[in-house]
């Protein structure tokens, strides 16, 4: 499903362009079965969030190739890379990243709807399973941190995608709510047998998934 | 100054350090509200200057006058019986004299018994004024011009005279001017116990206000109240940034209260920020506002003089008040538009969670007050339209009718929005028009300023393109003569008006006698222009007239009725049938009111009358001009045989078509400063859209990124922002349309009709406004072009920011 290929990634240096480039992440190498996961580790600035960006399209490597679901990411344009994102990948985010003009409904369907993926069935057993057939018609701002976390979820799981990325996704919640909220994560992605990529810094999160990668400045270990 | 007030301040300034186009678009919204504004008053103080400079010329306010009881002269004989009875008076002729191209006021007094003035030639200098070759007093930049005119005495620079006007002695004005027996008026000396007059004389007392000052009255309240609206729409601007800046350092507000800042030491601090972000904006705006005036004041010179025949230098003089009050001005609007924020910023929680969301919830209630606001400023409106009757009111209808209309739209663009956001089908579809919605908040103030200039394009346009169509309608019909002709004075006129009736080419010669005179009720009469004409089937067949008796032409001709002009007949309250009682040397003249009759762009009153019945009663009326009726087909050598019969100048002798371009012209430029005024606030306008598109934009980002990473290309979410910016400003255009009809209505009907006393009819004019809408559409566009185009190169980088910040 995923194969990242000796990947490379930098970046302009704060103190202004005539110093050297910071390098993120130097020639890194993974690859992802079929309804796999795996936890990516590591220290705050050890390149984590910047691989899972790469991954999703959302930025391009420097050097190294990298393919989801068959589909090498290099040499696409950003209209290919955002088909990609919209048919294959669900990504999920710390900061939840929903849309907050649209209530919880738009929200969950929204990316199923614009891979014209839409399963009215499993929009309902979504919904059922992460609780949230009550908060429908609120808005994002109406929403504890908890319940954002699960419509963006169920967002990322609406158009059944090959590939979830998750970075650090309980990031910003409690642990009770957090584990609460990953557990569900890892059903549903089981569930719909996709793959996942799980980016965070708790050993404990990182146990439950199938296999663990830890990333020291830039590198693999 | 509290020991936490500097670090709050420098706190809080960080903010435009960081955010330096909102800077400038609060800068500029203040800047260009104080330059519009400024700019109108310093056309207004430098022409009252002017007026209040003829008033004073003569002992102006304080100074009694004894005036022809009716005519425009009394005899120099006049002045020497009252001399002879003990009357301490000064006698004055004044006239036009013409040099070439410039037209000079002469005022000839006599300096040995004028009553103090602000005319005081040196004594030194009295000998020089009084005997040949005399020396006449003139403004500096009236001197300027004549330097090196020949005909004209040695000229004294004397900052009390008006421009354009000479003062010199009596002896020497009456020489200049042709009028050796004639008087204008006579001074009356301070503390004269009045004494019973001669039959055609009478006693004016001293008027608070001059004939100019109360003719100009609405010409410079249309001015202000242009000026207002432009100073709305620069605020609008600046209450956008201020609220932007607001919303964005909420959380600094928070951690400032937090940390022990009281809410009394950040409000000063804000209060401080935006005086002296106020002062900077105010100084850049002065100067915009003295250059604006500068550009314009040629335009309105040429203005009041066509139509009031008032002297206003075409340079520019300010006072320091001018300053000192546009700085004021600047203040008190900054501190406005701050008003609301400084309010919130004292009263918001320090422990509130900082939830920019709220603040969308509480715009929607905003919205209901707006609208509920709007309503109750449409009644206020519809109740000072029914029951108001000064230009003032009329004017307060106008502004009731904008502001609520102002008001109302956000709610109306929400429901529109609402209802595109139902019709939608697709999820990027759904998603835009609910985040348009979402966005209206930010966007509303700038569609507002946006609605409103649109509206008084629409409307300002309106007014003027009927009123040329039908001007130009009226002149066809009001100016039928082939030929007008002006001769220097009246033996030469009787010369001309002989040697045309010899020349078989001519059908008729009419005379066009005029004499001044007043009408009203004492404290309240105004100057009256007299028009004696010769009954002819070119008036009775052309002549336009507006409300008639029966037969009036008939009725006029026998010498007991006259036309009254629609201006003479609004301010008096005269209707065809009614009776009014004109003074004339030889005794009140009763007349029946046999018509009304149109007189578009004449700022004075006017009454026509049998031309022999006038000559009659005023043996000093003005016979120079007639209207020739002639072969149009020999108008052209009939004209160029005349002038060189009697040496007349060119524009002595005037062809029906050279004549409509000059009353043509004179209208056009009654509206140039207004048309002036009004592509400047759509600039505005256009102005407030972009810096608000370009203020939003980096705020929308954050919004945008999870959109993007779901799966929307960025040119995509371009193109959107792009639709959304030309669909709100198109939404907005579409109700600026009525709102401007309506407007234009206002202006016509009751504005117009109360400042100028005509009345047009409202056409309408499709062309414009699609040329308007188009107009609208390409500046909206314009203003988004930029956002989107960022938009649409921002790297992943920055919009991988957006993940990271605060939404």
């Amino acid at each position: 499903m995923l194969t990242v290929s000796d990947v490379s990634k930098s970046y302009p240096s704060a103190q202004g362009l005539l110093t050297a480039p910071v390098a993120v992440l130097r020639g890194v190498s993974l690859s992802l079965a079929p309804g796999a996961s795996l936890a990516l580790t590591g220290e705050s600035g050890s390149g984590k969030s910047t691989l899972l960006h790469l991954v999703a399209g959302l930025d391009a490597p420097d050097s190294g190739a990298i393919t989801v679901a068959g589909q090498p990411l290099a040499g696409l344009g950003d209209a290919a890379r955002a088909r990609l994102r919209r048919e294959a990948i669900g990504l999920v985010f710390q900061q939840f990243n929903l849309i907050p003009s649209l209530d919880v409904r738009a929200n969950l369907a929204f990316q199923a709807r614009l891979a014209a993926r839409v399963d009215p069935a499993w929009q309902a057993e979504i919904t059922e399973r992460l609780g949230l057939a009550d908060l429908l018609a609120r808005y994002p701002e109406q929403l504890s941190g908890g319940q954002q976390q699960r419509v963006a979820i169920g967002r990322a799981l609406a158009a059944r995608p090959g590939l979830i990325l998750a970075d650090e996704p309980t990031g910003n919640l409690d642990e009770a709510t957090g584990d609460a909220v990953m557990a569900l994560l890892l059903d549903l992605v089981r569930t719909t047998g996709a793959s996942l990529l799980l980016v965070t810094h708790s050993p404990r999160l990182a146990a439950l998934t199938d296999a663990r990668a830890t990333l020291s400045r830039g590198v693999l270990a | 100054m509290t020991p936490t007030l500097l670090p709050t301040l420098a706190a809080l300034l960080g903010h435009w350090r960081r955010h330096p186009l909102e800077l400038a678009t609060l800068l500029i919204g203040l800047a260009v509200a104080t330059a519009l504004f400024s700019g109108v008053q310093a056309l207004n103080a430098e022409a009252r200057g002017s007026y209040a400079r003829a008033t004073r010329l003569l002992g102006g306010e304080h100074t009694a006058q004894i005036v022809p009881a009716g005519g425009p002269t009394l005899a120099v004989a006049d002045y020497v019986a009252l001399r002879r009875a003990g009357w301490k008076v000064s006698p004055v002729l004044e006239g036009d004299l013409r040099l070439g191209e410039i037209t000079l006021r002469l005022t000839g007094v006599d300096i040995l018994t004028l009553p103090p003035s602000t005319l005081a030639p040196d004594p030194g200098e009295a000998a020089a004024f009084l005997l040949p070759p005399y020396r006449a007093l003139a403004a500096p930049e009236t001197a300027r011009r004549l330097a090196g005119t020949a005909g004209l005495p040695p000229l004294t620079t004397s900052p009390a005279v008006p421009p354009d006007t000479l003062v010199l002695d009596i002896a020497e004005a009456a020489r200049l001017l042709h009028q050796p027996d004639r008087l204008t008026r006579l001074l009356v000396a301070p503390g004269e116990t009045p004494a019973p007059l001669p039959p055609g004389l009478a006693l004016r007392q001293p008027e608070p206000r001059s004939d100019l000052d109360r003719l100009t009255a609405s010409f410079h309240l249309n001015l202000t109240a242009f000026g207002l609206l432009s100073f709305l729409v620069g605020l609008f601007i600046a209450y956008a940034a201020i609220g932007l800046a607001f919303e964005q350092r909420r959380a600094t507000f928070r951690t400032l209260r937090a940390t022990g800042v009281s809410a009394r030491a950040l409000a000063a601090a804000l209060a401080l920020e935006i005086v002296a972000l106020a002062l900077l904006a105010g100084a850049a705006g002065l100067a915009a506002g003295y250059a604006l005036a500068a550009a314009l004041l040629p335009d309105v010179a040429a203005s009041l003089r066509g139509l009031y025949g008032a002297r206003v230098p075409g340079t520019l003089t300010l006072a320091p008040g001018w300053w000192a009050a546009g700085f004021a001005i600047t203040l008190v609007g900054a501190l406005g538009a701050a008003a609301t924020s400084l309010w919130r910023a004292v009263r918001l929680p320090v422990l509130a969670p900082a939830r920019p969301q709220a603040w969308l919830a509480a715009q929607r209630r905003g919205i209901r007050l707006q609208l509920v606001l709007a309503a109750l400023l449409a009644l206020g409106g519809l109740a000072t339209l029914a029951f108001g009757q000064t230009l003032a009111a009329g004017f307060a209808v106008l502004a009731a009718l904008l502001l609520a209309a102002a008001l109302a739209l956000p709610a109306l663009l929400a429901a529109l929005l609402a209802l595109g956001s139902r019709a939608a089908r697709g999820p990027v579809a759904q998603w835009a028009w609910a985040d348009s919605r979402q966005e209206l908040g930010g966007l509303s103030l700038a569609l507002m300023a946006l609605l409103l200039a649109l509206a008084v394009n629409v409307g300002v346009g309106t007014m003027v393109a009927s009123f040329r169509a039908t001007f130009t309608g009226y002149l066809d019909q009001r100016l039928a003569s082939e030929l007008y002709v002006s001769a220097t004075d009246a033996p030469e006129a009787a010369a001309i008006t002989r040697w045309l009736e010899a020349r078989p080419e001519v059908a008729a010669v009419l005379p066009i006698w005029n004499a001044p005179a007043r009408l009203g009720v004492p404290g309240d009469d105004w100057p009256v222009e007299l028009y004696g004409f010769r009954d002819h089937p070119t008036y009775r067949g052309n002549w336009p007239l507006l409300a008639a008796v029966p037969d009036p032409w008939t009725r006029v001709a026998a010498g007991d009725a006259a036309l009254v002009s629609e201006q003479a007949a609004r301010r008096l309250g005269l209707s065809p049938g009614d009776t009014l009682t004109l003074p004339t040397p030889s005794g009140p003249w009763p007349l029946t009111v046999a018509a009304v009759y149109p007189d578009y762009g004449n700022a004075e009153l006017q009454l026509m009358l049998p031309v022999d019945a006038l000559a009659a009663r005023f043996p000093d009326l003005d016979r120079r001009r007639m209207a020739v009726r002639a072969d149009p087909a020999a108008t052209a050598t009939l004209a160029a045989d005349l002038r060189a019969a009697f040496d007349l100048p060119p524009d002595n002798v005037i062809d029906q078509r050279g004549l409509k371009a000059v009353s043509l012209a004179t209208f056009d430029r009654t509206f140039a400063v207004t048309v002036a005024l009004n592509a400047l606030t759509l600039t505005v306008a256009g102005t407030a859209l972009l810096a608000s598109l370009l203020t939003l934009a980096d705020a929308r980002l954050p919004r945008l990124a999870p959109v993007w990473a779901t799966g929307v290309t960025r040119r995509t979410l371009a193109l959107l922002e792009l639709a959304r910016a030309t669909g709100l400003a198109a939404l907005t255009a579409l109700f600026a349309l009525p709102l401007g009809l309506a407007l234009a209505w206002v202006l016509t009907a009751v504005v117009n009709v109360r400042a100028f006393g005509w009345r047009l009819p409202v056409l309408l004019f499709p062309g414009q406004w699609a040329t308007l809408l188009a107009l609208a559409l390409a500046t909206a566009a314009l203003a988004a072009l930029w956002p989107a185009l960022r938009l649409r190169r921002t790297s992943p980088l920055r919009l991988l920011q957006g993940f990271s910040n605060e939404r």
